[in-house]
This record gives structure tokens, sequence and C-alpha cells, in this order.
């Protein structure tokens, strides 16, 4: 059978940092206004980034040409959309170093591979009393739905504490660990602060001390090279949208021999190896976690994401991603009024999280967005870190393959046009 | 889209004329935007004919929310209950002035939730207050 793979986009690649004018061009959406006249400055791909040509098109393709639904299909159609589905796959699969393509679970998002290990790993195995690790940086999705388990349970939760520089106190998570958690759950990088977790260094303590790890990884998978093997983690989680996919698709890494003692998730077709009207028995991995029909233009989408990212380098990505918040955080911090959260460029990704005296986060962001400059404001999912730091919301600028340090200088202007505006 | 920023929502922000908290009070009531932890509580006195005898706002929030507060506030002293509880979208817009999206338009109208889930005497300031 023959299915034709979209090959990797070609790019000009200079040796040590990368050719934005280049990349920018394998980005449609950069090239649009937002008013006329205005081009767009995207600083929002920590929410979402956005997608090349080669994601939008692998997608059209498969829509145009090999449409059909997966599995149990013989006729060519669902031969190709079967291979095309399990290719993507094993390219994610590859993309975190996996052991293997079946102990990648595709989800629809980061939360949802946090909730299938609450609702199967986690109704598994912990009871009443029992000790979960969180951190204060977290996401509200690897928070929520511990606060569910603790309801439903009455397991308990302790919380690394953040340092005002915005780094894990890594010595009171040792004293915590002493307590015997059943689980360590935390981001390997957070979306507020940036700060890059030692996660390896976190995974071995909590190994140490017999419990299992959970991995947020949305923020890391896109913009650092993760190896699940050699962090060890247990469980790795992330998200295709902020990775130049598409929405509604997502995978969760497991170690095998914890996904295999797992039950199923959700309940339906596919997941299944044989159904009696009162009885089922569940599908092997990772069809057991995959009840229904999945999004399956979405897959492709996601494989095609790995291969434009694995075509220009992650760590290309990083050190260029490393040079532009290096430089904005130098240029945001020379601004009179403005404080920066989370630590020095060195020990975080591509984020910064902003306050403007006097100015809500949103007027800032209303005022950027006639300038065409797209930042977010609000908690970002993340109301506990900020009411740590003692307020409600930040302006958040984030950056990704595609920005530039003079995009970097429109978001300066901008926030003066704002401190005017304010006077 | 361009007045926005109007000198009269910019100068309501940062001078509020009705900024604070009345105690005693009639009725008090405080509600949340989840979207972006905007805050606002609201007193009344209500006098024994039922109109708003003194009103006060407090919270933070972007220029929107506090400004439409204020103009909210400023606009219901002396009115009859029965009549603040007609307000509604139209009404806060007309204050403001300005056309908003549908990501702000919840910036402007939370003060109107809150204000009228206390006078209505409700526990959660809904959406359905002010359509
Ligand atoms: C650190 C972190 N965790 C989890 C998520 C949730 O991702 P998703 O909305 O794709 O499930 C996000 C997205 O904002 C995030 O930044």
């Amino acid at each position: 059978m023959f299915v034709n793979f979209h090959s990797e986009s070609p790019l000009t690649i200079n040796s040590m940092t990368l050719n934005i004018t280049e990349i920018r061009k394998d980005f449609p959406i950069l090239q649009r206004e937002t008013r006329a006249g205005i081009r767009l400055t995207y600083l929002d791909s920590t929410a979402t980034s956005q997608k090349p040509s080669s994601v939008i098109q692998a997608m059209d393709d498969y829509y145009r040409q090999s449409n059909a639904n997966i599995h149990r299909g013989v006729h060519t159609l669902a031969e190709e959309a079967t291979a095309m589905y399990e290719s993507a796959r094993e390219k994610i699969a590859k993309f975190i170093n996996a052991e293997s393509a079946r102990q990648v679970i595709y989800t629809r998002n980061t939360t949802e591979s946090i909730n299938l290990v609450a609702y199967s790993w986690a109704r598994a195995n912990l009871k009443q009393g029992d000790l979960v690790i969180l951190t204060e940086m977290e996401h509200h999705s690897n928070l929520v739905p511990w606060h569910m388990l603790q309801t439903e349970r009455g397991i308990e939760l302790e919380f690394i504490p953040v340092t005002e520089d915005g780094l894990l106190d890594l010595e009171t998570y040792k004293a915590l660990l002493d307590r015997r958690p059943k689980l360590v759950s935390f981001t390997h990088m957070s979306n507020v602060l940036g700060t890059i977790n030692p996660a390896a260094e976190m995974i071995r303590l909590a190994h140490d001390a017999g419990a299992i790890t959970l991995v947020d990884g949305a923020q890391s998978v896109p913009h650092l090279k993760v190896d699940v093997q050699s962090l060890d983690a247990d469980f790795y989680a992330f998200s295709a949208h902020k990775m130049c996919g598409p929405t509604g698709i997502g995978a969760l890494y497991g170690k095998a021999a914890l996904l295999e003692s797992m039950p199923p998730f959700l309940g339906g077709g596919d997941m299944i190896k044989e159904v009696k009207l009162r009885s089922f028995r569940p599908n092997t991995l990772p069809h057991k976690f995959e009840a229904g029909t999945p999004a399956i233009a979405e897959a492709v989408g996601f494989g095609a994401a790995v291969d434009y990212l694995n075509g220009i380098g992650m760590d290309n990505i990083a050190a260029h991603e490393h040079e532009i918040t290096e430089y904005a955080l130098e240029r945001l911090e020379e601004i009179p009024g403005v404080k920066v959260f989370g630590p020095s460029a060195d020990k975080k990704g591509g984020v910064a999280a902003f306050t403007l005296v006097g100015v809500h986060p949103h007027d800032v962001a209303q005022i950027l967005d006639r300038d065409g400059i797209a930042v977010r404001a609000g908690h970002h999912c993340a109301q506990p870190l900020h009411e740590k730091f003692g307020i409600p919301a930040t302006s958040r600028a984030s950056f990704y393959l595609y920005n530039t340090k003079e995009e970097v200088d429109l978001l300066v202007n901008g926030i003066y046009k704002v401190k005017e505006m304010f006077g | 889209m361009d007045d926005l920023y109007r000198e009269v929502i910019i100068e309501h922000y940062k001078n509020p004329a009705y900024r604070g908290k009345l105690d005693p009070h009639d009725i008090s009531f405080a509600d949340n935007n989840p979207l972006c932890g905007d805050h606002i509580q609201i007193d009344l006195r209500v006098g024994t004919d039922g109109t708003v005898t003194d009103a006060r706002f407090d919270g933070h929030g972007c220029a929107i929310s506090q400004a439409s507060a204020d103009l909210l506030i400023e606009s219901i002293i002396g009115k009859p209950l029965e009549e603040v509880k007609k307000l509604n979208k139209d009404s806060v817009l007309e204050l403001l002035g300005i056309e908003l999206g549908p990501v702000r338009l919840k910036c402007a109208l939370l003060s109107l939730k809150v204000l009228k889930a206390g006078v209505y005497g409700l526990g959660e300031a809904g959406d359905d207050l002010v359509e």
C-alpha cells in the first residue's frame, strides 16, 4: 500500500541561528493584517501556536484524498487513513523518544491527558488519605482534576512552593517526599513564569520516595527537546496545538507496565477486543484508551507538525527563543512601571508575564491590539499562582520560532503608548 | 473601537466618584468575572419608598469594568429599585457610549450583574440578568 506522506518542509537554516525570514513564510497567518496597514505581531504562542502550511496542507490532503474511518475497514481509503493515523503516532513517539508508539495515547489535549491519569490510574490506585504532590505554579488543568479526586476520595494535596524569583522550592519538596506521596504531578515549564523545572531531578527524587510521576509537558514539548526515557517520567502529557499542530488532539505518554495495568477510561468502540451483551474485554495499548472515532485528520496534522519541528531542529528553536527572551526581558525591564514575573532568561522559556503600574492587563492587551500586537491578559489559567504574587492578572507576551527582536521592539513601543494614554 | 478608551472612560477609571463601601447598607453583593478575575462589590441604601438613596462600588478590574461600575452607580442613585431591575446590556452600553466585542462586554456588564443579583437577592450574578 502506498500512502503519500508529506515531506518535511524545505527551510534554509543558518548554521547557528534560524533564518526567521524564511520560517515566517511557512506561516500564512503571519502575513495577515489585523486592520488596514497593520500587520499581525503574534506574541501569544503559549496559548496556542500558529500553524505552518505543511500542517494545514497535510490535513487538507487527508480530507481530499484519504478520508475514511480507521481500523476495521478493508477498503483502500480505510487502510490509508489507518496508516496515516498510526504513522503520526510513531512520529510523535520518536519525537519524545518513547520506547514504543503503543505508549502514546491520543487524547484531545493536555487537559484530557491529565484527566485520563486522574480517572484511570488514580481512581484505581489512590484511596483516602493518600498524598498527591503538586506545585503552586500549576495550570488549572493540573489542579482541578486533583481537587475533584480530593472531594470524591479524600486524597490529600500538598504543593511545592514557588519562590519570589519564580523557582520551585526543592528543599520543601524533599521534605514533602518524606510523607511518602503516591503521585507527584508538576509542570515541566510554567505558562506564566516561563520557569523550566528540573524535571529529571524531581522525578528521580519522587521515585526514590516510591511515588509515580506525571509531567505536564504542554509548554515544554513545543519548545525544548524532551526525552521521556532519560527523564524517566511515568506519565507525560502534551497538546498538538501549542507545537504547530491542530487543536483537538494531544497525547499522553505512559510507561508500558503502568498503562497496561490501568482500567479503560472511556468505554465504546475501538477500545474493546470483544463485546458480549453483558461484558467486554478491553483492547490492547494504545487502543484501550481511545474509545470512539478519534480526531483522524488532527492526528495527521500532529504528525506533520512533528515533521516540521524536526526539520528545523528543537535545539535551534530553543536557542532562538532564548535569544529573543533575553532581549525581551532586558527591554521590558527598562520600562518604568513594568514588572516581569519569573526567573532570569537562563532559567526560563519564551514567556514574559508582566504588570504595568496603574493599568489593568486587559487594557494593556486591548491597546496593544490596535497596533496588531497579540498578547494575552488575565490569570492564564493559573489563578493560585497570581494570588501567590498578590496580583489578579498579568499581561503575557510569549515567543516561538517565528518571532523576531523587531517584534519585541514593537511590543515595547506599544507599552509606552499605553503609558501615555493612562498617563 | 477607537473610542474604547474615550477620555470619560479613563477619567472614571482613574478618578471614580462612587468607589467605596456603605456601612450600614440595605443591600450588598459581590462577584467575579471568572475570565479575568475582575471583582466588583456594590452596596446600596434604599429608602422606605423603594428608591436608591445612596450607592457605592468597590473592587478591581480593567478600565472598562471600573468605569462602567462608576457610571452605573451614578445613574441609579435616586432611582426606584423597580427601575433598576429593568436595566440591561443596552443601558450600560449607552452609559459608556461605545461598542464592545464579546470579551470586553463581560467586563462592562459585571457591575450590572452584581447590582441586579443584589437587588433580586440572588446567590450568584448570572448572565441571564443582563440579556
Ligand atoms: C502548562 C500548561 N498546562 C496545561 C495546559 C492545558 O492545555 P490544553 O488546553 O491544550 O489542554 C496549558 C495550556 O494553556 C499549559 O500552558
